[in-house]
């Protein structure tokens, strides 16, 4: 029993360890070519201002909700889209020889919800700037985008890594990410609806606690299936 | 499933949901009056679309445990079936829609629910054609299958939760329970489901058997 506790303890920290260097690996790798990140930005950029030019002004809250989160998710989808195609067959090849699948893709997970929580912090700048900030509850505002961006990024990496496999990957990932990123989707619309009308715990906690255990399912799920995608 | 029986017990229920959902008694409801019939049909083959994607959940599940490519083959017919009895499924709804609610089509969560099933498993297929590399298609799709199903019950479960619905059998509870299913419609209704089930694995079975002659003839041994 003793030892069995100080062989998992062994496993988790060396996890840990390969977790920390594959993080700050991929950091790395991304701020070598600054293009790439950089136009993650601007593809936001220019869909909030593609968003903002027909629409000047929002009245309507629902709208304002469904438009800020219909603008990141095709921001998530195009910032994760990257994750694997730019690795080249080589790299591929040396991480396959190093590292472990589950520290692997944990790692693309938590890159990527980082990535889409800035993008999504990006987003409500924008919004507050052009269009007008209607949330009255900023903290749970965040918390649920933040939250739909860890759905969002297991989701999506892991479908990116499927769609890496055919013909044309980007449109794949899309017709195969957008159906399933939906119950994630209407539920952090539902939360972050309820953090601009400034609504009470109790109304919102029900919906706080789902998205996290949704979140915690998707990761799960992501973690038992990766090895398979993995296996070339 | 071996011998002839329980092909011949499908077609017998079939049969008898279809003379017997026309022909029988059913409760008199305001606003549905004789369309009430339509959950002997509607109901039913989307029961036994739910259950086939099941046996495709599942076969794809054993096939990579096991990396036998029959149950490989099990995932992809039953998808098939069970698109095909989801349409069906959409069409006689809205079909009942038109004349109940006075349009094809309305924004409602089991409806949306009905499209996004349709919508995952059609990319379900698009992705297992658009793999070129034969020896990974199986797995790469199942790994998909797995990852949607699951997704998928999510998202059927929480939309009804998260929006207000028309649908009859609807107030929190995604069921059928406030259809008012009385003695005589269940005597159809069961029946029909078991039927269409029985009926769909059976349409599963002959796909498969296409295939692999369709296999065999493609590398010359026919």
């Amino acid at each position: 029993m003793h030892k069995c506790i100080i062989l998992t303890k062994q496993f988790m920290s060396a996890l840990l360890q390969e977790l920390k260097s594959l993080i700050i690996l991929e950091w790395k790798l991304e701020w070598k070519q600054k293009t790439a990140l950089s136009s993650i930005f601007i593809y936001l950029l220019s869909t909030l201002f593609v968003v903002y030019l027909s629409v000047k002004r929002v009245v309507d809250i629902p709208t304002w909700n469904a438009l800020f989160w219909l603008v990141i998710i095709f921001a998530a989808a195009n910032g994760v889209n990257r994750s694997f195609s730019s690795d080249s067959k080589g790299r591929m090849l040396m991480m396959y020889s190093l590292v472990s699948p589950q520290a692997f893709i944990i790692s693309r997970v938590i890159y990527n919800s980082i990535l889409i929580s800035l993008l999504s912090l990006g987003c409500i700048v924008f919004y507050t700037l052009f269009l007008e900030n209607p949330i009255q509850n900023m903290a749970l505002f965040i918390l649920a985008t933040t939250l739909g961006a860890i759905g969002f990024s297991s989701i999506l990496t892991l479908v990116n890594a499927i769609a890496l496999n055919t013909k044309n990957s980007a449109s794949m990932s899309v017709i195969l990410g957008f159906p399933i990123l939906l119950p994630q989707l209407m539920i952090s619309l539902k939360l972050s609806k309820f953090a601009i009308d400034g609504l009470s715990a109790t109304v919102y906690s029900k919906y706080l606690l789902s998205l996290g255990l949704l979140d915690l399912a998707i990761l799960v799920l992501a973690l038992l299936l990766f090895p398979y995608l993995w296996r070339d | 499933m071996s011998g002839i029986w329980w092909k011949i017990l499908a077609v017998l229920l079939v049969s008898y949901a279809i003379v017997g959902g026309m022909l029988l008694d059913v409760p008199e409801l305001p606003i549905l009056n004789e369309s009430i019939r339509n959950l002997y049909y509607h109901v039913t083959m989307w029961f036994s679309m739910m259950l086939l994607l099941l046996v495709s959940f599942i076969g794809s599940i054993r096939f990579l445990l096991t990396g036998q490519s029959k149950f490989d083959r099990i995932a992809l017919h039953s998808a098939y079936v069970g698109i095909s009895l989801g349409i069906l499924g959409i069409l006689t709804g809205s079909l009942w829609a038109k004349f109940t609610w006075g349009a094809f089509w309305v924004s409602d969560p089991k409806l949306n629910g009905a499209a996004v099933t349709l919508l995952i498993y059609i990319a379900y297929l698009i992705l297992r054609n658009s793999i070129e590399d034969e020896s990974k298609r199986p797995r790469i799709s199942a790994v998909y299958n797995i990852f949607s199903f699951v997704l998928l019950i999510v998202f059927l479960v929480i939309l009804p939760r998260t929006t207000d619905s028309l649908h009859p059998g609807n107030g929190g509870n995604p069921a059928f329970s406030t259809y008012d299913l009385d003695s005589t419609m269940r005597m159809v209704f069961y029946p029909a489901i078991i039927g269409w089930t029985l009926f769909g694995w059976w349409m599963v079975q002959l796909s498969m058997r296409l295939s692999v002659l369709n296999e065999k003839y493609e590398d010359n041994d026919i």
